[in-house]
């Protein structure tokens, strides 16, 4: 399967361009108004922001970089970046997004920060083909996240996906997650859509195979 | 339509961009084949349980510590209006 080389790989994204993503609604969305406030300085607005979409910016940070006290660094970041580049943001995506992309940028980097002598990329190891063909076939148990109490269940959930190559981690997070659409996703990342498409199936089948370990109908097996 | 042909189109068939006919392919094969009826149940309840769990603890304490640095930061670069400042203590919408 051929990879494609992202623009992340060798050179981090300027945060601040800003890709067009069709949106089917051609309403305006609240967010632009909090936006032109903001960037006429009104600090209320900004913090409005903030407000809004501090939690999904620490999480998407903490997903792919896997550590707390660098999500929080990196959602402090993002938001002080996205507010000195406030003026470049033209509303051609949704304010979430691009803050999104400018989460990811930082947290890439800061992967890169912490690996000093190897390169952090979206591509890394997602040239593998683990994963990419199932091998179990067992049947779950009915809901079965309700044999966990909700730290078990949050223990079980990270340390799945810290196991993944931070190339199928960041998809996933972006499109599972996040809920970020197809083409979103592949804007936020510089990746093309069936690029991401590849990753998402193959980010979706390594959890599925994880999680199979302790959700499977085979109690024996489930821990 | 075998299985590798089947998990080619997974990921379509999950986004629901998938043209009626291969639709109709898709369903054909997962009527007859269980693993492949497994792979889509435990890969949707893989999404699901993702989605639906907060993985991650933020806390209000967290909330209120990072917006406060945040702010304090935005406001140190002299962009943000002194009067503006006042009123993100005051209700909106006077």
């Amino acid at each position: 399967m051929a990879v494609q080389t992202s623009p992340i790989a060798d050179e981090p994204l300027e945060p601040v361009e800003e890709t067009v993503v069709t949106e089917p609604q051609a309403e305006i969305h609240p967010d632009v108004a909090l936006v032109e406030r903001a960037k006429a300085g009104d600090t209320a607005a900004f913090e409005q922001l903030v407000r809004q979409y501090e939690r999904q910016i620490f999480r998407t940070a903490q997903h792919i970089t896997q550590n707390r006290e660098d999500a929080e660094d990196i959602t402090q970041d993002v938001f002080f970046k996205a507010f000195q580049k406030l003026d470049q943001f033209q509303g051609n995506s949704k304010f979430s997004t691009w803050l999104v992309r400018i989460a990811v940028n930082e947290s890439l980097m800061r992967l890169r920060k912490r690996k000093t002598s190897k390169t952090v990329s979206m591509d890394q190891d997602v040239e593998t083909d683990e994963g990419s063909i199932p091998r179990d076939f067992a049947e779950w148990r009915p809901n079965p996240e309700q044999n966990y109490s909700q730290s078990e269940l949050a223990e079980i959930l990270r340390k799945t996906i810290a196991g993944l190559p931070p190339g199928f981690r960041t998809v996933f997070t972006l499109r599972d997650i996040e809920n970020l659409s197809t083409e979103e996703t592949a804007a936020a990342l510089g990746l093309s859509v069936p690029a991401v498409k590849s990753r998402l199936l193959r980010a979706r089948l390594q959890l599925r195979e994880r999680l199979s370990r302790y959700f499977r109908q085979n109690k024996e097996a489930s821990k | 339509m075998n299985c590798t042909d089947f998990l080619a189109k997974l990921t379509d068939y999950f986004d629901g961009q998938i043209d009626p006919a291969l639709l109709a392919e898709v369903k054909a094969h997962l009527g007859t084949c269980h693993h492949c009826e497994v792979v889509v149940d435990t890969t949707r309840k893989t999404i699901d349980v993702y989605r639906g769990a907060e993985s991650y603890e933020f806390p209000e304490e967290l909330s209120n510590r990072l917006r406060a640095a945040v702010m304090e930061r935005c406001r140190a670069s002299g962009k943000l209006r002194d009067i503006a400042v006042k009123s993100s203590c005051e209700p909106t919408g006077k």
